[in-house]
Order: structure tokens, then C-alpha cells, then sequence
């Protein structure tokens, strides 16, 4: 039986426009056989949520540089719990500064991929704690 | 004869080389041919494809001397949380020879929205200023007259909105529209290809910036209408010639829309004006901004007829490339963004914001954009890159490469002609598929070692995290609510529903310039949000399609 191909869902919550770390992330996890949806931009965390719902994904990766991911990640979570999507793998990227990692990850992000990461990193990552 | 020997010298020369090379390989990922000689520049004629510098075809610059007359402006973009907070820190660049201002606004105010709509939630003040009403932009511009400075404004759907308000503030400091120097981006295909910030569709969003061009022909004369970018498209990820390729194409769909509006060439054409990114390859930026000079010249003459020296001149803004800058080691980016800098001046920018080492963590620190800014009065005062107009003109790699560039240029500019235009290549997704490929395979380098970034896949070390970055605080959007809010009291209500009404009628004719409606709207304190929601439900907003 074939095995089912890990989704993923690449969202841009909020009003930022920056979207070619999201694209070339989207592209690394399709080119390494993930399963990916790519939202496009100005998601609101209530889009985001639905999306990854109704796409039933495995991992919501969040894309963000404009300095609003201290509100807007954990409300993509709180919204995805809701949902009784406990067990999804969230994942962040854009400019974070490393001392706000520390709050994402009490909030339930469970890595946040900073500027420089290579994408090989998020592919492992995803890989070894993806939950089937 | 004298090519012949030459070419009978270099073919020695290749069989060395080859010798050398089967011993031990070139470096790798090298773009382009290590030797540049005459026979590069075959057919090359100074004064048809170089010319006088200030006379057609520009390549050589716009200005017939350059910096000997007068330094590039430099140009701070800034602005971040409140207006007082920006206000202190343009102060603070003007004291420290900042020679123009440059507004950075947040995300909810280039998209239109106030400071408490429910899609400004954790945004407000974090990019950029917020600017909620003309209340805002006083305080903005507080001890600063605007008869004295040249304003920038990256400010694009609501373009005219941020507009209307700084005339407005002027008008209260006593300084006439006709007095005022400045730029507005305005730049919205670039929006849509590549930055984002977009409301309304492409048609009604032409309509407002045709309406800017003759509002400010006529009323704000020394004012750019329109920065046609390339810096996002490069940001973006596409290569050099992708970036001037593609904002010449979306200045040649604005020209096309202003004349179909029953503009004439040479009443607008003067006021556009141009941004260029300073990338990381020196000498291939320097050939970039010649290229473009020279490619927009032709356009402008012979596409468009235009008769007067200024709708020919290519004047332009440069950033250096904040993309190439790092998180790692950031103090490295200082030693960057000097090298970009050197770029943009033997390129010849009219203007230059230069980025702060810490760039890919947050908004620069006080101390941090003095260093930006201390660099470029150290490339124009110390380097001597700016006592020769065009210093690298006749260098045959730098001739060779102007030429190639812009080349491919326009051969990416005739593929959208043949679509249709900027605004149909952007549809069909073209361009930003154009920019993605680029970005993705410049990925690839850096993920295979091919591309080496330093401190980043080479000569890496362990970092403890930065201290002392500038944080927008949280209160911010509480704190502007509350503003917002005292204003909307305090403000005359039947006078910005009248405005308000008269600019949903007008909205509603195409014939009708909005921009002093706009104007009415702004003096009575309607805010930011108020106006773009009028607009919003006359134009509908953009449905972009994403694609990967």
C-alpha cells in the first residue's frame, strides 16, 4: 500500500507582501515529495485555519516579516486547537528575532526557521516530527 | 589588422589557460568571462551609444556633471510605531546630514486600513509609521517645514490619500502645492508582481495614478508622480536585467494609460521617476544602471515621441539590496551595504537610502542608521567615486556588460509587448513566474555551496543572539485606536460625510480626477480607512491568485 504523502500548507497570515522565502520553501517541500498547498497572501489566522482543516494537513508552515508574528502565530494555533487540530506540526519562518522564539514555542510553535536557514533543514525537521 | 593579432594573442592566451585549468579548475559559479578586451566592444561608437553625459542617450548619467555639482540626496527611509516617534527620527537623520526624507508607513496604512480595523491586528506601527488621519501627519512633519525638504513617500494603493494629506499639512505650515518637491511610489503593478501591498484592481488602481499625474502637472509641478520600481522585483529574487526588463515594461503600461487618458508625453513623462536596487556584483550593477538609462532614453524618444530632454531622462532612487544582507555576524553587513553603495554611485543614482547592519533582524537602531548613513558620506567624501562623472565608462567589461544587459532587457520587454502589456504579463502570472524561477535557483546555489554567503554557508561561527534591537511595542495599535478615536470626536462629522459622499459620486466617473476630492476629504480629518472603504466599495479589491 502506497504510503500517504506527508501535506503541507505554506500560509502568509497578515498584511505582509513578502512572499519569496514562502514560494521557495513551498517549492523545497514539493521538490522533497511533500504534499503542498501554498495560500497566497493577506490570510487571515480564521483562512488559515480553515484551510488547514479542510486540506487536512500534517504541518501549517506560517511565513512572516513584518513583525507581527508575536499575535498572529499563536491566534493561527489557538484557532487550529478549535478545530481540534491538536496534533498538526506548526512551523514558522520569516524575521524573528531569536528572543521572541521562545514565547512562539510556549504558544505551540515547534520551530521557527530564521533567515539563512537552508530548506534542507525544514524538509529534515518535518520529516522527523511530522505525527501519522 | 590590429583585431587579428589580437585575437591570434588571445587564442594563445585561452591555450595556457586551459593548461592551467586542467591542473586546476576555475572557481566555481563564476557568471561571467574572466577577461574583457576591445573585441568585446566591437562596433562600440562613444557618442552614439555613450553620448555627453546630461545629453541623449544618459548613459553616462542624467546630470551633465554629476556629483562634482551636488551629491546624491541621501535619503533615509524611516519611519516605524508613532508619527511622533518617526518625527524624532527624521529630526534626528537631518541632524546627522541626512539630505532628504523618506517615509516608511505600516502595513495597515499602505493597505488602507485604520489602526483598529480588525485586519491591522498586531501590524499597526511595525513596518513602518501609522498614519491614521491628517492629525497624524502634522505631527509627523512637526519642525519640519516643507518648503525646505524633499519628501519621499513609499505609499502606493492609497497613494493619493498620503498625498493629499501632505499637501494638506503644508498648507498649514503656509507652504503652496506649487512649492513642493517630493515623490510618491505609486507604483502599483510592482504591487501586484511583486510586493503585495495591493487594494483595488488593476483598472480602477490606473485610474487613480493617471489622476495623480495631472493633478500634479497642474498643481504640484515639482513633485514625482510615480517611482516605477525594480528594487521589490529584485528583492524578489530576479536577476538584473529581470529587474529593470520588468519595471520598464510596467512604466511603459503607465505611459500608455496616461496618453490613452489624453495626457501628453512631455507634461508627465518629466515627473517619473525610477528605484533601483544596489545589488551585491558591483561592476554588473553599475552596467545595470547605465543599461536602463540608455534602454529608457530610446523608449521615451522613439516609441513615444517625446520632445523635450526631461521625459528622456532615467532619473532614479537606489536602495541597497536588503536581501543579501544577514542575520549572521550582521556587523558583515556593514562592509555589504559600502560595497552596494559604491555600485549605486559609479551607477550614477539621483538618490540613496542605504540599509543598517541590522536588516534581517529588525528596524535599524539610532546607532545603527548612523553607521548607514556615515557610509555613504564616507563613499562621497573620502573614495573619490564621486569627483568623475561615470568613472567606469569605456571599461570594456563594463561596456560589454551595458550592452548585454540591456539586450536582455528588452528582449524580456518584447515578450510582454507581445502578451499585451505589463498589466496582462501580470496577470497571466509571467513576470512573477519569471521571479520565482530566478529566486529559487538562486536557493539552490546557496543550498549546493555553489554561492557562497559569508558567515551564512562559509566561515560560519556560533552566534549568540543580537541584544539591543529595535522592538515596536504591542501598545502601539492601542495607543493610535485611541488617537483615531479623539480625532473622530472631535472632528466636524457632517463635513467628512459630505466629503466622503462627494468622493463615492465621483468614484463612480471615470472622467472625474479624484484627487481634490481626496484633498476635501483629508482637511475635514475622514481618515485613511474611511477613504480607502469608500474606494473599496466603488473599485471592488484585487483577487490575486497564488501560484507556486
Amino acid at each position: 500500500m502506497a504510503e500517504k504523502l506527508i501535506r503541507v500548507i505554506v500560509a502568509k497570515p497578515g498584511l505582509d507582501g513578502h512572499d519569496r522565502g514562502a514560494k521557495v520553501v513551498a517549492r523545497a517541500l514539493r521538490d522533497a515529495g511533500f504534499e503542498v498547498i501554498y495560500t497566497g497572501l493577506r490570510q487571515t489566522p480564521e483562512q488559515i485555519a480553515e484551510a488547514a482543516l479542510s486540506e487536512d494537513v500534517d504541518v501549517v508552515a506560517l511565513s512572516l516579516l513584518s513583525g507581527a508574528h508575536a499575535t498572529l502565530f499563536p491566534r493561527v494555533i489557538e484557532l487550529l486547537k478549535e478545530r481540534g487540530m491538536d496534533n498538526v506540526l506548526v512551523i514558522g519562518g520569516g524575521v524573528i528575532p531569536e528572543g521572541d522564539i521562545p514565547d512562539l514555542k510556549a504558544a505551540g510553535v515547534q520551530a521557527v526557521f530564521t533567515p539563512g536557514t537552508p530548506t534542507s533543514k525544514i524538509v529534515e525537521f518535518i520529516n522527523e516530527h511530522v505525527k501519522k | 589588422m590590429a583585431n587579428e593579432s589580437l585575437q591570434a594573442k588571445l587564442a594563445a592566451y585561452e591555450e595556457k589557460v586551459a593548461e592551467m585549468y586542467a591542473k586546476r579548475p576555475e572557481r566555481p559559479n563564476l557568471k561571467h568571462n574572466k577577461l574583457y578586451t576591445p573585441l568585446d566592444v566591437e562596433g562600440f561608437d562613444y557618442e552614439r551609444d555613450l553620448g555627453i553625459p546630461g545629453e541623449y542617450p544618459y548613459t553616462r548619467g542624467v546630470q551633465p556633471t554629476m556629483y562634482r555639482g551636488r551629491l546624491w540626496t541621501m535619503r533615509m527611509y524611516a519611519g516605524f510605531a508613532t508619527a511622533e516617534e518617526s518625527n524624532q527620527r527624521y529630526r534626528y537623520l537631518i541632524e546627522n546630514g541626512a539630505t532628504g526624507l523618506s517615509c516608511a508607513f505600516d502595513l495597515p496604512t499602505q493597505i488602507g486600513y485604520d489602526s483598529d480595523d480588525p485586519m491591522s491586528a498586531g501590524e499597526v506601527g511595525k513596518v513602518g509609521v501609522a498614519i491614521d488621519t491628517l492629525a497624524d501627519m502634522e505631527i509627523l512633519f512637526d519642525q519640519i517645514n516643507l518648503g525646505e525638504v524633499s519628501t519621499s513617500m513609499t505609499i502606493n494603493a492609497p497613494a493619493s490619500v498620503l498625498l493629499a494629506m501632505y499637501i494638506a499639512v503644508a498648507e498649514k505650515q503656509g507652504v503652496p502645492a506649487s512649492a513642493l518637491r517630493g515623490t510618491i511610489q505609486n507604483d502599483i503593478l510592482k504591487e501586484y508582481a511583486a510586493r503585495g501591498t495591493y487594494i483595488f484592481p488593476p483598472k480602477p488602481s490606473m485610474r487613480l495614478i493617471t489622476n495623480i499625474f495631472e493633478y500634479c502637472s497642474q498643481n504640484v509641478p515639482k513633485w514625482n508622480t510615480i517611482s516605477i520600481s525594480g528594487y521589490h522585483i529584485r528583492e524578489a529574487g530576479s536577476t538584473a536585467s529581470q529587474e529593470i526588463a520588468f519595471t520598464i515594461a510596467d512604466g511603459i503600461a503607465y505611459i500608455e494609460a496616461a496618453l490613452k487618458a489624453g495626457l501628453n508625453i512631455d507634461d508627465f513623462a518629466p515627473r517619473l521617476s525610477f528605484f533601483w536596487n544596489a545589488h551585491n556584483n558591483v561592476l554588473e550593477e553599475v552596467a545595470k544602471f547605465r543599461a536602463s538609462r540608455r534602454l529608457w532614453a530610446r523608449i521615451l524618444k522613439e516609441r513615444f515621441g517625446a520632445k523635450k530632454p526631461k521625459s528622456m531622462m532615467l532619473r532614479v532612487h537606489t536602495q541597497t539590496a536588503g536581501s543579501m544582507l544577514t542575520a549572521q555576524q550582521p556587523d558583515n553587513n556593514i562592509v555589504r551595504v559600502a560595497l552596494q553603495t559604491a555600485a549605486a554611485v559609479m551607477g550614477g543614482t539621483q538618490s540613496l537610502h542605504t540599509n543598517s547592519r541590522d536588516e534581517a533582524l529588525a528596524l535599524p537602531t539610532t546607532e545603527s542608521v548612523q553607521i548607514a548613513l556615515r557610509t555613504q558620506q564616507i563613499v562621497a567624501y573620502e573614495s573619490g567615486l564621486a569627483d568623475v562623472v561615470d568613472p567606469l565608462g569605456g571599461s570594456y567589461y563594463v561596456e560589454a556588460m551595458t550592452d548585454q544587459i540591456e539586450k536582455e532587457a528588452e528582449e524580456y520587454i518584447r515578450k510582454i509587448d507581445e502578451m499585451g502589456g505589463a498589466v496582462v504579463a501580470i496577470e497571466k502570472g509571467y513576470i512573477q513566474k519569471e521571479i520565482q524561477e530566478s529566486a529559487y535557483q538562486w536557493q539552490m546555489e546557496v543550498e549546493s555551496g555553489e554561492r557562497v554567503i559569508v558567515g551564512v554557508n562559509k566561515f560560519q561561527v556560533e552566534e549568540k543572539p543580537v541584544e539591543g534591537l529595535l522592538k515596536v511595542d504591542a501598545s502601539v495599535g492601542e495607543f493610535q485606536s485611541k488617537k483615531l478615536a479623539k480625532v473622530k470626536a472631535e472632528r466636524d462629522q457632517e463635513a467628512v460625510k459630505k466629503t466622503l459622499e462627494a468622493l463615492r459620486e465621483g468614484a463612480k466617473d471615470e472622467t472625474v480626477n479624484l484627487m481634490p476630492l481626496i484633498l476635501d476629504a483629508v482637511r475635514v480629518y475622514a481618515s485613511l480607512g474611511e477613504i480607502c472603504n469608500v474606494l473599496r466599495d466603488v473599485f471592488g479589491e484585487y483577487q490575486a491568485h497564488a501560484t507556486v
